[in-house]
């Protein structure tokens, strides 16, 4: 092993200087249920490890003065949990945090992670495109906002240029009458990864929805936003046709692989299955708003 | 190689190690400090039979860098028991022979102990969910459950 070095800088300041310095040999440390399985499987093997939870803003939750969030990109699944107001606002993406391993694994990994992986199954990441948070992004040039859906490029990568951290998602305000769910189809009842998982987040006003957007993974080689799901729900009463529309946007909007977990014909099928099921439950929660 | 100087508290006691930058928590454990109870069954994260807390938060110690330990509070089997006082539920999962080879069995009662600790009144499904991380080849996890159920009964009586 060559040489290796700890960083847990206590700014953002630092940490990005010292990520863009190491020139591509370093690699950000979230909750490390990722990085460090996969050292030790020897897919990576960075010269430098960066730390990030020293750093309150990657660890912290605020309620912005508008009513939306901002949540640190390094804050854990159970730290969310533990939010008295995060869950009940948007219900459909802590159930999708939480859906990330054991209670062991939530201890520590990251929606920051989740979608810095880069795997086409994150399941936090199809909820997070359904809400329409925005990620800030820091790095040598400073700082910028893009929506979630434009950070994934393929398996494993993502659009974050050398140098550039993810700091945090901002999940915007929600209007009254707004509900938002995620389902995945897993082959076991825990710990296992999704062969489709789907979020959907949508407002209702007197039945009829005015907002709607669904956010699809583990169909194509990055999680997708389905314009054409949401397009289909919007302006509609959640009548059978309107919803059997979003679903049939839904399988055409899957480009699958076939594996032991799923076909591609199967992978497809449920994708429209979980459109219908979780449109259904995040009305339920617009209901109850 | 530079190895890192951490100070943290293990078990109670403040204690200082040297360690490498990408050695893991539970390395560290078993091997420079001698705390053999953490076991490794997978080294990835799927098993649980490395479970320990870190500022009383359930975590997999193959999972996390011993650098990360610096200015923490860790707690292990090795604290469960004050003396030779075993905890509830050590004893209960001696009554109720909810162990066979007993490698899962510390991670099981690391976990155990921190869903008891949040929830005092878990049902059969919540002890199954919180424990779905902690695999056991053995016991077919029956007997756990409802060693940690009757452990929970036990303490709330005694409350
Ligand atoms: C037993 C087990 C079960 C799992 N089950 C699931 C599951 O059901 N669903 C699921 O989606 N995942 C699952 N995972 C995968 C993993 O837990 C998640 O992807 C998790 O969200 C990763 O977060 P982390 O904070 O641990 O990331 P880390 O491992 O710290 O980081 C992941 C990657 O992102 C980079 N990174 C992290 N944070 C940043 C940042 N702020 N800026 C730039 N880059 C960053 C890191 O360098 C690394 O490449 C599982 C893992 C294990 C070990
Ligand atoms: S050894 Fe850590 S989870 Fe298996
Ligand atoms: S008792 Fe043998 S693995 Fe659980």
């Amino acid at each position: 092993m060559t040489d290796i070095r700890y960083l847990a800088p206590r700014t953002l300041e630092e940490a990005v200087g010292a990520f863009a310095a190491a020139a591509g040999a370093a690699r950000i440390l979230a909750g490390g249920t990722d990085l460090l399985v996969q050292m030790r499987a020897g897919s990576a093997r960075p010269g430098m490890i960066i730390d990030i939870k020293q750093i309150s803003e990657m660890t912290s939750i605020e309620e912005t003065a508008d009513g939306g969030f901002r949540i640190g990109a390094a804050v854990s699944g159970a730290v969310m949990a533990e939010h008295p107001r995060f869950g009940q606002v948007w219900p459909g993406v802590l159930e999708a945090v939480n859906l990330i391993g054991s209670t062991q694994v939530q201890g520590r990994a990251s929606a920051g992670g989740n979608l810095c992986n880069g795997s086409p199954a994150g399941d936090s990441v199809p909820a997070m495109i359904a809400a329409g948070a925005v990620v800030t992004i820091q790095g040598p040039n400073g700082r910028r906002q893009i929506p979630v859906e434009a950070v994934p490029a393929g398996p494993g990568r993502t659009t974050l240029t050398p140098g550039e951290i993810l700091v945090s998602f901002t999940l915007p305000p929600r209007p009254k009458g707004s509900g938002d769910a995620y389902l995945r189809m897993i082959p076991r009842t825990e710990m296992d990864i999704a062969v489709v998982g789907v979020g959907v987040s949508l407002t209702l006003e007197n039945g009829t929805v005015t907002a709607a957007r669904v956010g699809l993974g583990a169909v194509a080689p990055t999680v997708l936003l389905v314009a054409g799901a949401a397009n289909a729900l919007i302006g509609s009463k959640l009548d059978d046709a309107a919803v059997e529309a979003a679903a049939a946007a839904c399988r055409a909007a899957c480009r699958p692989i076939d594996d032991k977990r799923g076909t591609i014909v199967y992978r497809i099928k449920v994708a429209g299955v979980l459109l219908k099921r979780a449109t259904a439950i995040a009305a339920d929660r617009a209901g109850k708003v | 190689m530079a190895k890192l100087h951490v100070s943290t508290t293990i078990n109670g006691e403040p204690m200082e190690f040297l360690c490498e930058p990408h050695e893991s928590m539970l390395d560290l454990l078993r091997g420079v400090l001698g705390l053999t109870g953490s076991k490794e069954g997978c080294g990835s994260g799927d098993c649980g039979a490395c479970s320990i807390t870190l500022d009383d938060r359930l975590v997999c110690s193959c999972l996390m860098l011993a650098a990360e330990a610096e200015g923490k509070s860790i707690a292990t089997i090795e604290g469960m028991a004050q003396g030779e006082r075993l905890h509830p539920l050590q004893q209960k999962f001696l009554e109720m022979a909810a162990l066979q080879c007993g490698i899962c069995t510390p991670g099981v009662l690391i976990a155990a102990k921190s869903l008891l600790e949040r929830n005092p009144d878990p049902t059969e499904s919540e002890v199954r969910y919180w424990l779905a991380g902690n695999l056991c080849r053995c016991t077919g996890y029956d007997k756990i459950v409802r060693a940690v159920l009757e452990t929970a009964a036990e303490m709330r009586e005694s409350a």
